[in-house]
């Protein structure tokens, strides 16, 4: 593992890698740098990608992927010179986690279906009598799907207190603002009436991130939900907020400005 | 059931369905089943999640709701992952008869068959059934048991159920006769009436129809002039279309004539017998439509 590993780090990397690649996307996964570098340095007991008994990860908007190959780059599971074909012919790293990449759990891209599979690796855990735990990325955007409320129920009811599902919740989606297009909200209220233990956080507090997961692990009998308020783009500040960062990729000087911004906050 | 009893990787997950089925494997394996609730989808995304952690869930629904209100999730779940999910679909056909359109799985084999690396079996009979569950028992892969929800046995198969072979019914000579399912009593029927107007039929049985038992089709095919397939489906996706295909690409002289639904099924409703006979499926439409080829060719 490299060493005191830090968000910007992470962000760099996505700055870098979708530069070098020309592609879009950047604005989701800088919104869940921080999310991601407090799971992978610091919350999950993964010592191995390939031990039975790890932390599950899913990255349910798996739009994000560039923030974890960021991580798995960080973690040495993958090399620089892997982390380099991101989007080019012959890569395992596509714009959403292929399965066959090491750390990849579960291959996702399709939104909802992470949550699913989550509860089903909850139930497995709970049934083997293991100790780890399933944590699960999902988007505020992706509540729109049917799937994330079936999940929901089917979690509360069977008390699975290993699952741990993180809201990025950014306000936006694919082609605008989630209350201009399928408003999600009141995202709390809504969990808490499907039975869970909800949480509020800053979704870019690595420290409180941290904190908050570990305050989960006293509250028993039922499925944790963490909502992390975030800043679609945070870090960059031309494009938080912005939805056309959701698929724009950077030109030369969006580029230089974008590192710049990120490099002054390490 | 057996299985179970020895391998305690053996879940029985169901979208609350299979009343009078399920109750068995309830009294003697209460921890390893569970009821989802009405919810196809999710019960292949849980499935998926416990297959990848090393246990075996079998999921139990009625066929369009096992096979294509999950769809997506089969396929980017156990299918993708290459997971050993076991897909039961009860209702071969239109078994569900007067329950109408919404429950028939007459499209379930057309869809699935695109999926690589998933096992595709609809058994013949009972005994069948029981075979290819314990046949398929090691495959790391997902399966799709497409079930017929009558209980019978098809006397004279020719061998026990075999991954990628087929089983036949006599030797005739005039017509090959290929089905798959719990239809194929409506074929033997057909057989018998066609001997009766001197025709010998000879009937292949295609119960594992992925991996599909492509050299031994290309070599029963290569034998006869006309070749019918039958099948409680639609024409398109089915076996007959896996036996056009084999005779395309063998570049085979010989006709097929698929039987099956041609059309949507938005007549008048009934029994699966009264279905089949509707559109030309049961024994006797079947002995016609075949009597009538061979005649006209003589």
């Amino acid at each position: 593992m490299k060493q005191q590993i830090s968000p910007s780090q992470i962000r760099k990397i996505i700055l870098e890698q979708a530069k070098r690649a020309n592609v879009g996307h950047i604005g989701s996964a800088l919104s869940v740098a921080d999310i991601i570098t407090t799971l992978y340095f610091g919350v999950m007991r993964v010592s191995d990608p390939t031990d039975p008994d790890r932390d599950r990860f899913i990255l349910s908007k798996g739009h994000a992927a560039l923030a974890l190959y960021a991580a798995f780059f960080m973690r040495d599971w993958i090399t620089a010179e892997m982390l380099d074909t991101y989007c080019s012919d012959d890569t395992l790293l596509a714009v959403h986690p292929e399965r066959l990449l090491p750390g990849v759990d579960f291959g996702t891209g399709s939104l909802g279906m992470g949550i699913s599979y989550a509860v089903g690796a909850a139930l497995a855990a709970r049934m083997q009598n293991s100790k780890r735990r399933v944590f699960v990325l999902i988007s505020d955007a992706e509540c729109n799907e049917g799937i994330v409320w079936e999940s929901a129920m089917f979690a509360a009811h069977h008390q699975l207190s290993n699952l741990y599902v993180i809201i990025d919740l950014n306000g936006q989606q694919a082609l605008g603002y989630i209350r201009d297009v399928l408003d999600t909200a009141p995202m709390a209220e809504k969990w808490k009436a499907f039975g869970w233990d909800v949480k509020e956080v800053d979704g870019h507090s690595p420290e409180k991130i941290a904190r908050t997961i570990q305050s989960c692990e006293q509250e028993l009998g039922s499925p944790h939900v963490i909502l992390a308020r975030t800043t679609f783009g945070k870090g960059v500040p031309f494009m938080e907020n912005q939805i056309k960062w959701h698929y724009w990729p950077m030109s030369a000087e969006e580029y230089r400005l974008a590192l710049e911004s990120v490099e002054k906050h390490p | 059931m057996e299985l179970a009893k020895n391998d305690r990787r053996i879940l029985l997950l169901t979208g609350d369905l299979g009343y009078l089925v399920v109750e068995p494997f309830v009294e003697l394996f209460p921890d390893r089943f569970i009821n989802v609730g009405v919810a196809e989808q999710n019960m292949v995304g849980i499935a998926t999640g416990l297959a990848e952690a090393g246990l075996i869930p079998f999921v139990y629904s009625i066929a369009p709701f096992a096979a294509l209100r999950p769809f997506e999730f089969i396929r980017n779940g156990p299918v993708y992952h290459q997971l050993p999910v076991r897909i039961v679909g009860v209702g071969q056909g239109v078994e569900y008869g007067f329950n109408g359109n919404s429950h028939f799985g007459v499209d379930d084999i057309g869809v699935l068959r695109t999926q690589p690396g998933l096992t595709i079996i609809a058994p013949a009979d009972d005994i069948q059934t029981k075979t290819a569950i314990e046949k398929t028992h090691a495959l790391a892969g997902p399966v799709y048991f497409r079930l017929s929800k009558d209980s019978f046995e098809i006397p004279d198969l020719s061998r026990d159920f075999e991954l990628g072979q087929t089983q036949h019914i006599g030797t005739g000579k005039d017509v090959l006769l290929i089905s798959s399912g719990a239809i194929t009593r409506e074929a033997i029927r057909a057989a018998d009436l066609l001997k009766e107007q001197g025709f010998s039929t000879t009937i292949l049985i295609i119960a594992s129809i992925a991996p599909a038992p492509i050299a031994e089709l290309a070599a029963a095919l290569s034998s006869f002039a006309h070749v019918f397939t039958l099948e409680s489906h639609y024409i398109t996706g089915g076996i007959g279309s896996l036996v056009a295909e084999v005779v395309a690409e063998h570049g085979l002289d010989v006709q097929v004539i698929r039987l099956g639904f041609d059309n949507l099924l938005n007549g008048p409703l009934g029994s699966a017998a009264f279905l089949h006979d509707l559109h030309g499926l049961s024994a006797q439409k079947i002995a016609v439509r075949v009597e009538n080829v061979l005649r006209k060719n003589v």
